[in-house]
C-alpha cells in the first residue's frame, strides 16, 4: 500500500512525520560524512581531518536524542495506527542503528590518528577504500528506501551487503597474510582488521536499516535471511598458506 | 504492583492464544442486505462473531456498523420499512426464520444502548423487570438474588446496594450505563450487543466499563459498535471495518491496528479520510 | 493573522463588538415592548374572568337565601287525617293548605275582604302545603298538635326581603303592593321572618315556583350523564390511541383515521345530538331524555378529543424507553402496558379531564335528544328522564319570574364549583402519577 497523496486530515500530523524524516535524514547524511571522511582520513593518513572528526559523533548523538524525544512525542499525543506506528516506532530503531555507525566511524578515525604516519600496505587501503565506497553507497540507498518508503530499493541494499561481506573476507585473509611474512605489520595489520571489521559491520547494520524499511512498508521483517557472505569467523591462514601466497607474488 | 525479581519471572507462558479458534463461532452472518424503504444499507455481509470474544465494529458514520448489530436481536424489526435479507445464524439456528420469536431471542441477545436509557422506575425494578417478564424468577428471594447478582457483575453493587428503591434515573451518567448493563445480564443472555455505550461518558466512566467488558468476556460473547478506533483496540480481541454499508476488513484487533490489509481500513484508521 | 481573517471575509473583532453594541438598545426595547403585550394580554384575560365572575356571583349569591315566614300550624286531625288509620294516601291527600290558612288568618284578623285574603295566603309559597305533608310523612306525630313552623315565603315576598323590589316606585309598577308590604313589615316587627340557607337549592328538583325549586335533579341528572360518558369514552379513546400509535402500521389507511379523527374534534355539538336522535332513540328505541343517551352522545363527541390527547401523550413517551424495554425482550404489549401508558398517563388524563370538562358543559346535542323536558324528579337511575345543569340553566334563564334570575346565576355557580372538582380532581391525579413513576 502507498500513501503518497493522502494527507492526514489533521495536517499537523503530515508536519510531524515530515520533520521525523528530516531529522533522520539529518542524521544519516551526517553519519554517511563522517565514515567517508574517517575511511579517507586513514587512506590519505591525515591525522588532522581523523582529530576533527571525533568530535563530530556528538552532533549525531544528540539527534538520535533528539528523534528518541520527539517520537514520544508523536505517540503521546497522536496515537498513531497502522502504518504511522510502524514508520514512528522504525525512526526509533533506525536512529539507534545510525547512531552506531557514527561510532564506527568515530573508532575508524581514532585508528587513523594511532596510526600516524607509519606506513601501510596500499592493496588493503585499496580494499578498505572500496568496502567504505560500497557501504557509503547503501547508506545513501536505504535512508533515501526510507524516505520514500520504497521496500524494494531497500531490498537491493541488502543483496549489496554480499559485495561487502565478499571483500572483507578476502581483506581478513590478506592481512593474515601480511601478518604472517613480517612481525613488525602485526600492529598496524591488527588495527587494519578492526578497520575492516568496523566497515563490515556498519555494512550488517545498513542492512538492518533497510529491514527495518521493509517493515515499516510491508508490516512485517522480510522473510528471507539475510544473505551473509562474510566468512572471515571461519577463515584460517596456516604457515604453509603463508609461504605460498609470498611465492605466488 | 511489586516488580518482580528478576529470578523468579519464569516459563513465560505464551502459548495462550488471543483468540481461541478452536470454538465454533457463536453467531454467522451471510450475505446480509438491510434496505431502509427501499434503501439499501448494508451490501452482502459475511461476519462470525466468535464465542467469549469482544468484536468491535468500527468504521465512519452512516456505515452500517449500527445497522447491522441491531440486525442481531432483530430490532431492526420495529423500523418501518426495513427488511433484512440474508441469513444470521445463533449457534446454527437462523433468527429470522418463523418459528423463532423475537421476545426469546432478545433474552439471549441482550443490549446496552448509546445513551443510557434506565426505566423510570427503582434501580431494583430496573434489574428485576427482565427476569419477572420472562418468568426467570419465582419470589421476592429469588429476585433479590438475581439483581444482586447482576449488579454485582455490573459493579454497581457496592455503590447502590444501599439505595435500591430509589429511582435509577437518579443515578450519574456511568452508574446508569452500568445499570443498563446490569438489566442486560439479569436475564442471562448468551450476546450482549452495545451500541458505543461509552460515548456519553466521560473517560473514567469509560474506562470502568471497558474494565468491565474484559471481565464479562469470560462468560458473555459481546460485540461493540463504537466511535473511538482507541476504545476498539484496548477493548476487543476481533475488529470489523464497515464503510459505506460494506464489510471491508474483519480480523484480529492487533493486525487491523498494526497492519491492515486493505488500503480504505488504514486510512481510516489513519485520520485520512472521516 | 489579521491579514487572514480579513482576506477570509469576517470582521476584525473590535468592529463587530461595535456594530453588536448598536443594535442593542434596538433589541433590547422590542424584548421589552413584547414582554409589556403580553403582561397586558393577561391582564385583559383576567379582567373579563373577574368582571364575569363578579357579575354572577353578584347576581346568584342571593338565591343561596330564602326567606321563611314562622307560623304557627295547628294539625287539625280532622282536616289531615279523619279516619285516624294514618295511611300514606289519607295523609298525602289531605288538604294542608287550609291549615296554612287558618294560622294567617289566624295572624292577621283584620284582614276581611276576599281579594285580600286571596293575596295574604299567597305570602307563603305555593309549595307550602307540601313542606306540611313532608313534615307529617316524616313525624305524624305532629297530627293533633300545635306547633311553629317556619314555611317559604312566596317569591315575591322573598325578593322584598332581600331588598330587590323598589317600594319607592308607585304601587301599579311594583310586584307587591302595599297592603303586601305592610304585612311583611308586621311580620318582620313580630320577629317571624328569617332568611336561612336555601338549602331546598340543593335538596329539590325543579319545579315552576321559584322557591320550590333546586338543582339536585340537574346535578344528579350530570353527574349520571358523565359517568357513563366517562364509561364509555376513556376506554375506548385510550385503547383506540395505544392501537393507532404503538401497532397500526403506517399505511394510507391510518393516515385516514387520523385525518378524521382530527376532524371529528372539531365537529359542532349539535350534530351528534341529530346523530345520537336518529340513531339512539329512532333507531334503537332508547328513552328519551335518558343521562344513558346523553352520555352515550356525549361519549361520542368526547372520543376525538381523549384520542387526540392520547396519542400526544403516547408520542410523548421518549423511543428509548420503548427500545430499552423491546432490548430486554418485553413484547409489544409489555411495552406498552408496562413502561409507556404509565409514563403516558399524566397526558391522557388531563386529556380527559378536558374532554369531560367540555361535555359537562355541553347543552346543544342534548337538547336535541330531549333533556330540555321540564323534570321535576330526582333521577335515579340512567335510564329515568332527567336534565343537566347547562339545560337546567337555559331553561331558569328563559323564565320570565324575577326569582329565576338569581336562581340561573346561582345554577351556574354550581356548574363552575363542578368544573372547578373535576379540574382539582385532575391535578391531584397528575400529581400522583408523575411522582410515582
Amino acid at each position: 500500500m502507498s500513501n503518497e497523496n493522502r494527507d492526514h486530515i489533521v495536517s499537523s500530523f503530515d508536519t510531524d512525520l515530515h520533520k521525523l524524516d528530516n531529522m533522520i535524514a539529518e542524521m544519516g547524511g551526517l553519519a554517511e560524512l563522517q565514515l567517508r571522511q574517517s575511511i579517507q582520513a586513514l587512506c590519505m593518513r591525515d591525522v588532522a581531518a581523523a582529530e576533527r572528526i571525533v568530535p563530530a559523533d556528538k552532533r549525531i548523538d544528540a539527534l538520535e536524542e533528539a528523534i528518541y524525544e520527539f517520537t514520544v512525542k508523536i505517540i503521546a499525543l497522536r496515537q498513531p495506527m497502522a502504518d504511522d506506528l510502524r514508520i514512528v516506532i522504525s525512526a526509533i530503531k533506525i536512529s539507534s542503528i545510525i547512531e552506531r555507525i557514527g561510532d564506527y566511524a568515530k573508532n575508524i578515525s581514532k585508528r587513523a590518528i594511532g596510526l600516524d604516519e607509519n606506513p601501510l600496505m596500499d592493496g588493503a587501503l585499496n580494499s578498505l577504500s572500496r568496502m567504505g565506497e560500497l557501504v557509503q553507497e547503501m547508506i545513501k540507498n536505504t535512508l533515501d528506501a526510507y524516505i520514500e518508503r520504497d521496500a524494494n530499493k531497500a531490498g537491493d541494499v541488502r543483496k549489496r551487503d554480499r559485495e561487502v561481506d565478499m571483500l572483507h573476507t578476502s581483506l581478513f585473509r590478506e592481512l593474515l597474510t601480511y601478518m604472517m611474512e613480517d612481525p613488525r605489520n602485526i600492529t598496524p595489520c591488527t588495527h587494519l582488521l578492526f578497520v575492516a571489521k568496523n566497515i563490515e559491520r556498519v555494512g550488517d547494520h545498513t542492512t538492518g536499516i533497510a529491514e527495518q524499511v521493509h517493515f515499516m512498508v510491508h508490516g512485517e521483517m522480510p522473510a528471507d535471511e539475510r544473505p551473509k557472505e562474510d566468512n572471515s569467523s571461519s577463515t584460517f591462514v596456516t604457515h604453509e598458506d603463508g609461504k605460498n601466497l609470498k611465492e605466488a607474488e | 504492583m511489586s516488580a518482580h525479581k528478576y529470578s523468579s519471572v519464569q516459563n513465560i507462558d505464551n502459548s495462550t492464544p488471543v483468540v481461541d479458534r478452536n470454538l465454533k463461532p457463536k453467531i454467522t452472518a451471510r450475505s446480509v442486505d438491510v434496505f431502509y424503504s427501499g434503501k439499501q444499507a448494508l451490501f452482502g455481509v459475511d461476519l462470525e462473531i466468535g464465542s467469549q470474544t469482544v468484536t468491535s465494529l468500527i468504521g465512519p458514520s452512516g456505515c452500517g456498523k449500527s445497522t447491522f448489530l441491531r440486525c442481531m436481536n432483530r430490532m431492526n424489526d420495529v423500523i418501518e420499512g426495513c427488511t433484512v435479507t440474508g441469513t444470521i445464524k445463533l449457534d446454527g439456528n437462523d433468527i429470522n426464520s418463523s418459528d423463532v420469536d423475537v421476545v426469546q431471542l432478545r433474552a439471549l441477545v441482550g443490549m446496552v444502548f448509546q445513551k443510557p436509557n434506565p426505566f423510570p422506575k427503582s434501580i431494583y425494578d430496573n434489574v428485576a423487570y427482565g427476569p419477572r417478564i420472562h418468568g426467570l424468577v419465582s419470589g421476592s428471594s429469588e429476585t433479590d438474588e438475581i439483581v444482586e447478582n447482576s449488579l454485582r457483575r455490573a459493579g454497581l453493587w457496592d455503590e447502590v446496594k444501599e439505595r435500591l428503591q430509589e429511582p435509577g434515573t437518579g443515578l450519574s451518567g456511568g452508574q446508569q450505563q452500568r445499570l443498563c448493563i446490569a438489566r442486560a445480564i439479569a436475564v442471562s443472555p448468551e450476546v450482549i450487543l452495545m451500541d458505543e455505550p461509552c460515548s456519553a461518558l466521560d473517560p473514567i466512566a469509560t474506562a470502568i466499563i471497558e474494565e468491565l467488558i474484559d471481565e464479562l468476556r469470560e462468560n458473555f460473547t459481546i460485540v461493540i459498535v463504537t466511535h473511538s478506533m482507541q476504545q476498539a483496540a484496548r477493548v476487543s480481541q476481533r475488529t470489523a471495518f464497515f464503510h459505506l454499508g460494506n464489510l471491508v476488513e474483519f480480523g484480529d484487533t492487533e493486525l487491523i491496528f498494526t497492519n491492515p490489509r486493505e488500503q480504505r481500513t488504514q486510512d481510516y484508521i489513519t485520520g485520512r479520510f472521516g | 493573522m489579521n491579514d487572514t481573517i480579513m482576506d477570509s471575509g469576517l470582521r476584525p473583532s473590535r468592529e463587530t463588538a461595535n456594530i453588536v453594541r448598536r443594535g442593542l438598545k434596538k433589541r433590547y426595547a422590542a424584548e421589552q415592548r413584547f414582554k409589556l403585550y403580553g403582561l397586558l394580554a393577561v391582564c385583559a384575560a383576567l379582567a373579563f374572568l373577574v368582571i364575569m365572575l363578579g357579575n354572577i356571583i353578584y347576581k346568584g349569591h342571593t338565591a343561596f337565601i330564602q326567606t321563611e315566614v314562622k307560623l304557627e300550624i295547628y294539625f287539625d286531625e280532622d282536616v289531615i287525617d279523619p279516619t285516624g288509620k294514618r295511611d300514606e294516601q289519607t295523609l298525602r291527600g289531605a288538604d294542608y293548605g287550609r291549615l296554612i290558612k287558618t294560622s294567617l288568618r289566624k295572624q292577621f284578623p283584620n284582614v276581611q275582604k276576599r281579594r285580600d285574603k286571596r293575596k295574604l295566603y299567597r305570602i307563603v309559597s305555593a309549595g307550602s302545603p307540601f313542606e306540611l305533608y313532608r313534615m307529617v310523612q316524616k313525624d305524624p306525630s305532629l297530627i293533633g298538635k300545635t306547633q311553629a313552623i317556619w314555611i317559604s315565603a312566596a317569591a315575591n315576598i322573598d325578593i322584598l326581603n332581600k331588598g330587590g323590589i323598589d317600594t319607592t316606585r308607585p304601587e301599579t309598577e311594583r310586584r307587591v303592593n302595599n297592603k303586601e308590604i305592610s304585612w311583611y313589615e308586621n311580620l318582620r316587627e313580630a320577629g317571624l321572618i328569617r332568611a336561612d340557607f336555601n338549602t331546598r337549592f340543593f335538596t329539590a328538583g325543579d319545579s315552576r315556583d321559584p322557591e320550590q325549586a333546586g338543582v339536585l335533579g340537574a346535578v344528579i341528572g350530570s353527574l349520571l350523564t358523565l359517568a357513563i360518558t366517562l364509561l364509555l369514552s376513556f376506554p375506548f379513546g385510550v385503547m383506540a390511541a395505544i392501537y393507532l400509535e404503538e401497532f397500526a402500521p403506517q399505511n394510507r389507511w391510518t393516515d385516514i383515521i387520523e385525518v378524521n379523527i382530527n376532524n371529528l374534534a372539531a365537529v359542532p355539538s349539535i350534530v351528534f345530538g341529530l346523530l345520537g336522535l336518529a340513531v339512539f332513540l329512532n333507531f334503537f328505541g332508547l328513552p328519551r331524555s335518558a343521562p344513558l343517551v346523553g352520555g352515550m352522545v356525549l361519549a361520542l363527541m368526547t372520543l376525538p378529543t381523549i384520542i387526540i390527547a392520547s396519542r400526544a401523550a403516547l408520542k410523548s413517551v421518549p423511543p428509548s424507553i420503548r427500545e430499552a424495554a423491546l432490548g430486554v425482550g418485553a413484547s409489544r404489549m409489555q411495552v406498552v402496558t408496562d413502561h409507556v401508558a404509565p409514563l403516558a398517563m399524566p397526558g391522557i388524563l388531563t386529556g380527559t379531564i378536558i374532554g369531560m370538562a367540555r361535555a359537562l358543559g355541553e347543552s346543544a346535542p342534548l337538547l336535541m335528544i330531549g333533556m330540555v323536558a321540564f323534570i321535576v324528579d330526582v333521577p335515579q337511575s340512567p335510564t329515568d328522564p332527567a336534565t343537566v345543569l347547562p339545560v337546567q340553566v337555559y331553561l331558569w334563564a328563559d323564565s320570565p319570574e324575577r326569582a329565576f334570575v338569581e336562581r340561573t346565576s346561582a345554577a351556574i355557580i354550581v356548574l363552575i364549583g363542578f368544573l372547578v372538582c373535576m379540574n382539582l380532581t385532575a391535578q391531584i391525579l397528575r400529581q400522583k402519577f408523575e411522582k410515582h413513576w
